[in-house]
């Protein structure tokens, strides 16, 4: 069904004509014009779209626009500070821990996620919250890494 | 340039102006004289780089703006595998610049130069070669004319940040000489001055930050999937339900009157659509695919349960590649040792499908795609369009790693045909997950058997080696076909090229598929495959990984029956001076026992190639543990030695290498392409699983540098003897071998 959905993104708010069952990751994407979130799959399998709803890490290709209601969302567009990289894409990019980058939007949010609810994880717990962002290029460990220099930065 | 700030370029001019897109702001437009091809080769010290066969103008690479900043185009694309990055370094240095004063611009037919394919490891070797000739020759060119304008004596002149000094003071930068002497760099491009020696170094050979990676970390819209433009509509494609089945009919009155829909696009069995966004292009495409009906094509696919058999069952075109050596008295081999290993299908699994945006008006065709080879592409889409190849231009903008001949063309040729069908309005397509599984060419299945004959001192002095794989090479360009996915579709008779023989040393499924081992008699037979059930293409080392897989598991069987510890035994019959240097470096690194026997749980694996057997040299060293109540393998540790001779920048390679042994370790541990007798069946990541974060080993790599020496490529080096590394760590372990891959669970519980 077609509708007008208020969102809340970014700490702005928008609003946005389409069918309610419209994954949020092309409203996001198309409506917004964002560009953190990337289209993986579409099945929520590979983390690639991950956005925090909430606070919690949320696939945005498998989540309808008509679920969302205000609750708050935010993208890697929505990390930094006036174009000053957060702790967390700092780190990425000191640790060099991208190749290709196309997962990394997925990585960032949902470490993002993990360190503002513990401070200071181990490397087996940032690989746990981790274990269902795929990363082909095999930068894994390096992403650990990046992971662990944010969370002893921030 | 961002495809973000492409956007607001093409905005701003309100029209799409292509020159303007791929150029950016404050570059100048270079121009080319074209040469016919000639022969791929390796670069020779002291002949001119290859790439200048075809771009013989200095502007063609180099152009100085006034400001003092300094573009650099390059035939090759940036991939993940941080090419713009090292090409930089390389530029920077010869020309006495700031790394930040250099803006690349890559592949596109319209603006860079034409250096084929990024592919092979080799754009270290080809634009780096021409890089760094052009940037010695464009410095003495600005050299020179400074010590003109000083009236200086050029020898007493230094360069730094393109600021000309001389020794009273006085200050010239290369913008200010470009504004007096603007035709100054637009000439022939030479290689007769001599780039700086390596010990002159100060920014090749160092470890610098990747130059695209702030933007991809902080979301500023670099991937192509970025891209949007005025007007611009979406489109997707429907797929047979098997290859090589022919439309019968469609409910198009229904599609069309969906939400959204702009156009359906059906020419002969060929399948799309155009929407206004993006969900309505999608639901639109699954109600097109509900209602279109279909005729199989009779092709079965081998039975997967049988496929070592099967690929020996398949018409193949057969060649010796090597012979060499007398067969040995009768009475002079003690042992023989046989076996036979196979690889499976293999997807390159991109993360993100393959993406494409087109723009079709008055006749003029814009293409944008993550393709390895704007050139060819263009060329292939020109004639299964019927446009003349100046009406087509391809401009590479980046996506998600490829890793080799992913669906990136086919998606670009698809969206071509959208985009013609919608004049005026430029169409983005993303393939969905299921397009990228089923529809990318895959690599193909390998079988091979090799037969060593042992002296009674245990040295090998008879090797046989026989390899069955269908061809690794389909890429757009290539003799005899079009090689795009959808021009098959259209009922103009259009197919894929005849199986490419590629001679040694590149090769194709036959790529390492000569020992690098001093063996006095050896037969080496590559049986290309003619027969392809499943639609096969390159894949990162081609037929490199499971040659390697086979030779270094091999050379493993053989050590053992020989009682001689891998390591020593490698060693042994190992004459190259590098080879041997990275393989020891590779068992110190790991601390590598000799003799060690395992406690049936704990295992240790190496092996050793030199990839194509003209590229980098890499040994593997790799620690695992296997759980035997499940068969599960652990990799706890990955060491890894790599020699890829003059480095430019050291962190990049460890990035590459790391990335490669991660991907190797991936391939033989779990990955396989599933299919039932009429189509692929892997279709998602649950259905083809990759290593995860909790699977991959603590991993080091060891960089053996040869200052100096010609560069080899670092990108694929590491896939093959990782692979082989950990399926001799598991035989290690578990005292029983697995040759068939995957290392799944239930075949190594089947052993124990």
């Amino acid at each position: 069904m077609p509708g007008t959905f208020q969102l809340n993104v970014n700490g702005s708010r928008a609003t946005v004509k389409c069918d309610g069952n419209t994954p949020l990751l092309y409203v996001l994407r198309n409506d917004l014009a964002l560009n953190g979130p990337l289209f993986g799959c579409g099945l929520g399998q590979c983390g690639a779209c991950t956005v925090l709803i909430n606070g919690k890490p949320t696939r945005s290709c498998v989540t309808p626009i008509r679920s969302v209601g205000r609750l708050a969302i935010v993208t890697l567009d929505g990390l930094a500070n006036n174009g000053t990289p957060n702790s967390l894409q700092r780190a990425f990019i000191e640790a060099q821990a991208a190749q290709c980058g196309y997962c990394t939007n997925g990585m960032i949010m949902t470490a993002k996620a993990l360190l503002d609810r513990e401070k200071s994880p181990t490397e087996a717990a940032i690989k746990r919250a981790l274990a269902g962002n795929l990363c082909r290029c095999g930068s894994h460990n390096r992403i650990v890494q990046a992971v662990r220099r944010a969370s002893v930065q921030s | 340039m961002s495809a973000a700030d492409a956007t607001d370029v093409v905005r701003n001019a309100g029209k799409i102006t292509r020159r303007r897109f791929c150029l950016g702001l404050g570059a100048i437009v270079a121009t080319f004289s074209l040469a016919p091809t000639i022969g791929r080769a390796q670069v020779v010290e002291g002949q001119p780089p290859i790439s200048f066969a075809k771009t013989k103008r200095l502007e063609g690479w180099i152009a100085v703006a006034e400001d003092n900043s300094v573009t650099v185009y390059t035939g090759k694309a940036e991939l993940g595998q941080g090419i713009l990055t090292a090409l930089a370094q390389i530029a920077a240095e010869e020309m006495d610049v700031g790394l930040e004063q250099i803006r690349m611009v890559s592949a596109s037919t319209a603006h860079s130069p034409d250096e084929g394919y990024t592919f092979g490891s080799q754009s270290i070797e080809q634009s780096g070669s021409a890089l760094r000739a052009a940037g010695a020759y464009a410095r003495s060119l600005l050299v020179a004319a400074a010590a003109d304008q000083l009236k200086a004596d050029a020898t007493t002149l230094t360069v730094e940040h393109g600021v000309v000094g001389a020794s009273d003071g006085r200050r010239v930068t290369y913008g200010e000489i470009v504004r007096d002497s603007p035709a100054l760099l637009k000439r022939d491009v030479s290689h007769v001055v001599r780039p700086k020696r390596a010990d002159a170094h100060s920014i090749v050979g160092k470890s610098v930050p990747r130059i695209d990676l702030p933007d991809k970390v902080m979301g500023r819209g670099v991937f192509l999937q970025d891209m949007r433009l005025p007007r611009m509509v979406f489109g997707r494609v429907v797929r047979p339900p098997s290859p090589g089945a022919t439309l019968e009919a469609i409910d198009e009155r229904r599609v069309r009157a969906m939400p959204g829909v702009v156009a359906v696009v059906r020419i002969s069995s060929f399948l799309g659509l155009v929407a206004e966004r993006e969900e309505q292009a999608i639901a639109a495409a699954n109600a097109l695919r509900a209602s279109a009906r279909w005729t199989p094509s009779g092709v079965r696919l081998p039975d997967e349960s049988r496929l070592p058999q099967a690929l020996k069952s398949f018409a193949s075109d057969d060649a010796v590649i090597k012979e060499t050596g007398q067969r040995p008295a009768a009475g002079a081999v003690a042992q023989w040792v046989e076996a036979t290993y196979s690889r499976p299908y293999l997807s390159h699994a991109s993360i993100g499908p393959s993406c494409a945006v087109a723009s079709f008006s008055d006749g003029r065709l814009t293409v944008w795609s993550h393709t390895q080879g704007v050139f060819p592409l263009r060329n292939d889409m020109a004639a299964a369009l019927g446009l003349p190849q100046q009406n087509v231009d391809v401009i590479h903008v980046q996506a998600a790693g490829c890793y080799g001949h992913n669906g990136a063309d086919d998606a670009a040729f698809d969206v071509a045909l959208l985009a013609r069908a919608v004049p005026g309005r430029p169409v983005k397509l993303q393939w969905m997950r299921q397009d990228e599984f089923a529809w990318s060419p895959i690599a193909p299945a390998m079988l091979m058997q090799a037969k060593a004959g042992l002296s009674a001192d245990g040295k090998i002095i008879d090797w046989s080696y026989e390899l069955w794989s269908n061809t690794h090479a389909t890429r757009p360009g290539q003799h005899g076909g079009i090689n795009l996915l959808g021009a098959w579709y259209l009922g103009q008779g259009h197919h894929v090229s005849p199986p490419l023989k590629i001679p040694q040393p590149f090769g194709n499924g036959d790529r390492n598929a000569v020992p690098l081992y001093d063996f006095p008699r050896q037969r080496i037979v590559h049986h290309l495959l003619t027969e392809m059930p499943l639609r096969t293409g390159s894949l990162r080392t081609l037929g490199g990984h499971g040659n390697i897989y086979a030779i270094e598991c091999f050379m493993d069987e053989v050590a053992l029956a020989a009682g001689a510890d891998p390591v020593a035994f490698r060693l042994a019959h190992l004459p190259d001076p590098r080879g041997r240097a990275v393989l020891q470096a590779a068992a110190d690194a790991a601390g590598w026992k000799p003799g060690a026997s395992s406690d049936g749980r704990r295992g240790r694996g190496v092996a050793y190639a030199r990839y194509k057997n003209i590229s980098a040299y890499v040994a593997v060293v790799v620690d695992i543990e296997v759980d035997r109540a499940s068969g599960k393998i652990s990799l706890t540790r990955a060491v890894a030695a790599v020699d890829v001779g003059q480095v430019i920048n050291p962190d990049g390679v460890l990035s590459q290498s790391e990335g490669g042994v991660v991907q190797g370790l991936s391939w033989a541990l779990k990955e396989r392409m599933r299919f039932d007798r009429q189509a692929v069946t892997s279709v998602d990541w649950s259905g083809y699983p990759i290593m995860t974060f909790d699977e991959v080993p603590a991993i080091e790599v060891v960089i053996v540098d040869r200052p100096g020496a010609p560069c080899l490529g670092a990108g694929e080096a590491t896939v093959g003897p990782a692979s082989a590394a950990l399926a001799n760590a598991v035989a290690n372990a578990i005292g029983k071998r697995v040759r068939d891959l995957p290392l799944s669970p239930e075949r190594i519980k089947e052993l124990l």
